[in-house]
């Protein structure tokens, strides 16, 4: 069983990931080529650290990135999809939703938030031009620290409310307390946590266009994949029980 | 027909072993993919770090607009 959700997971991510990589194509590869129009700029003005900043970008053309930009949204949902796939056949049996497709939709939610939204309100996307090469090191360990720690929030909060319900505590008393629970959580992890990068005199409107793109790209992902993994299991059930 | 009944549990004891090897498999390719590059893993392992920057500059547009640090 296992096996067979890991299959359907990759196969779901793979096609949910060249989903969020066509909308990121057409919508978000505008915003980063202004972005790095920003950057050349600003290097420009510069001249000590143009040189530093500027070998960056040259290996590939922006063209050959721009193709690059599918194969990782694609890498990216083949390997995503795949864990969540075997994740979903552990969990399965213990959510509350009673068929494929309603399980496959709240789990999707469930990591949607623990894998991608509760970390980037804390640290949104940048796009090239904003923070310092030389951090990418501690921002990459922070970000991935942030993700990690989501999902525990995430996973616990599902694990408390599980057993508030067992023990018979009116909905919304438990509702209230879990929410609660989970926002003071996540606030004190966003205070803990060092502060993202400063993106200085970058143009605030484009900066605005990049996250918001971004986030897209994020929600097709995650909504395509529960809905084609959610649509996938039930056409097995389906035919498995005729 | 049986939708309504739940799936029988599967307790951690029951995952099968190469679920994990697969798990790490994956999260090793995820980070290959999205997040390896000269500049973060030379301080780790070297010079030799900065041949997955091929890959890096490959996947460059890609990492930025799944809003994973990039440079
Ligand atoms: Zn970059």
């Amino acid at each position: 069983m296992f096996a067979t959700f890991l299959h359907r997971g990759m196969a779901a991510g793979l096609l949910a990931g060249l989903l969020c990589g066509f909308f990121a194509f057409f919508l978000g590869e505008p915003v980063v080529d202004g972005a790095i129009q920003v950057e050349e700029a600003t290097a420009a003005d510069h001249q000590m650290e143009a040189s530093a900043n500027h070998g960056h970008e040259e290996i590939f053309s922006r063209s050959t990135q721009k193709v690059g930009l599918l194969f990782a949204t694609s890498l990216f949902g083949v390997t995503v999809g795949g864990i969540f796939g075997m994740v979903y056949a552990y969990f399965r049996s213990r959510l509350l939703s009673n068929s494929e497709w309603s399980r496959s939709l709240s789990l999707t939610s469930a990591a949607f938030f623990g894998v991608f939204l509760i970390p980037f309100l804390k640290y949104p996307a940048n796009p090239p031009g904003v923070g310092s090469p030389e951090t990418i090191g501690s921002r990459t360990t922070e970000y991935f620290a942030m993700v990690t720690l989501s999902l525990v929030v995430v996973v616990s909060t599902w694990y408390v409310a599980r057993e508030l319900r067992a023990r018979g505590m009116s909905t919304p008393v438990r509702q209230l307390v879990v929410a609660l629970g989970s926002v003071v959580v996540i606030g004190v992890l966003y205070s803990a946590l060092p502060a993202g990068p400063d993106p200085g005199e970058f143009p605030a409107g484009l900066l605005w266009d990049f996250r918001l793109s971004s986030l897209g790209t994020q929600v097709i992902f995650w909504a395509g994949l529960g809905v084609i993994f959610g649509f996938l299991n039930e056409r097995y059930a389906r035919k498995a029980s005729t | 027909m049986e939708r309504s009944v739940s799936p029988k549990a599967i307790s951690l004891g029951e995952i099968p072993w190469w679920s994990w090897l697969v798990l790490v498999l994956l999260l090793v390719v995820l980070f290959l993919a999205l997040s390896a590059s000269g500049d973060l893993l030379a301080p780790l392992i070297g010079k030799a770090a900065y041949a997955t920057d091929y890959l890096h500059e490959f996947t460059h547009d890609g990492r930025h607009l799944l809003a994973i640090p990039c440079h």
